[in-house]
């Protein structure tokens, strides 16, 4: 049942990107920003796992859990090692998927040819 | 002609030129599609914990975002995810699949300039705005919460 709620949040926020793009012709690196702050904002202010516990992958796979997970790891860091945690919270807390999408676009950046630019 | 009238009128030639995204539609579009890219998600992540339920929280979820990744990663490198793209505007966009869209899209259209000024330096285009706004906004709450 919980799908329905992952697929109407997850859904209602890629729409007000949406019409974001519409009425604004905002470039999609802003749009990313943009929405990534939110998440910041949102763990900042102690409200995102409120949010996530019943609205799961709909704000998690958002870019939005992107910028929440950067916070939280943030915070948590902060609050075990004290200052070092500022530096070190964040992106080790998002490292799988900054990881991941540098290393897979690299290796198909290798192997591939662009389709969709002749 | 007054320069008023003559920019008056460039504008509204440009007005005309802009390709228009017929709103309903692509509002409905970015609508489902991004809930299905967030449902593909959530039953990842339950299948990760059904097979491997030793598997801690957070942990599945960062296996679930890598395989999403990767997933729209591959789809971008044989062109799909960009037909899906253009269908779904914010829906493809706002997603993680966006971000990774947005690294290795510049990666392989610039590959013709070099493998380090072309894939390395490019991949960042866009992603690079996403990291420094990350990083810095993530220091700042820190900060904040070391004092609180």
């Amino acid at each position: 049942m919980y799908y329905l709620w992952v697929f109407l949040i997850g859904g209602a926020i890629c729409m007000i990107g949406e019409i974001l793009i519409i009425k604004t012709n905002i470039t999609s690196a802003r749009i990313l920003v943009l929405f990534e702050l939110v998440g910041v904002f949102l763990q900042a202010i102690g409200v995102y796992d409120y949010i996530s516990g019943f609205a799961k992958a709909g704000i998690n796979v958002p870019i939005i859990g992107f910028g929440a997970s950067l916070a939280k790891g943030a915070i948590g860091a902060v609050k075990a090692n004290g200052i070092a945690g500022i530096f070190t919270g964040g992106l080790t807390a998002t490292a799988g998927g900054i990881a991941a999408a540098v290393f897979f676009a690299f290796i198909f950046g290798l192997i591939f040819k662009s389709k969709t630019k002749k | 002609m007054t320069e008023k009238e003559r920019n008056e009128a460039y504008n509204k030639y440009v007005q005309n030129k802009i390709p228009k995204t017929r709103a309903w539609p692509s509002l409905f579009n970015s609508f489902w599609i991004g809930g299905l890219i967030c449902v593909l998600g959530q039953g990842i992540n339950d299948l990760l914990l059904l097979w491997f339920p030793s598997l801690a929280e957070q942990t599945a979820w960062t296996l679930t975002l890598i395989i999403l990744i990767f997933l729209a990663s591959f789809l971008t490198a044989i062109g799909v995810y960009d037909l899906i793209g253009k269908f779904a505007g914010g829906g493809s966009i706002v997603p993680i699949t966006g971000f990774s869209n947005s690294i290795t899209s510049p990666a392989l259209e610039f590959k013709r300039e070099g493998i380090v000024y072309g894939i390395c330096v490019k991949m960042f285009t866009i992603a690079g705005p996403v990291i420094v706004f990350g990083i810095v906004s993530s220091m700042l709450v820190g900060l904040i919460y070391l004092f609180v």
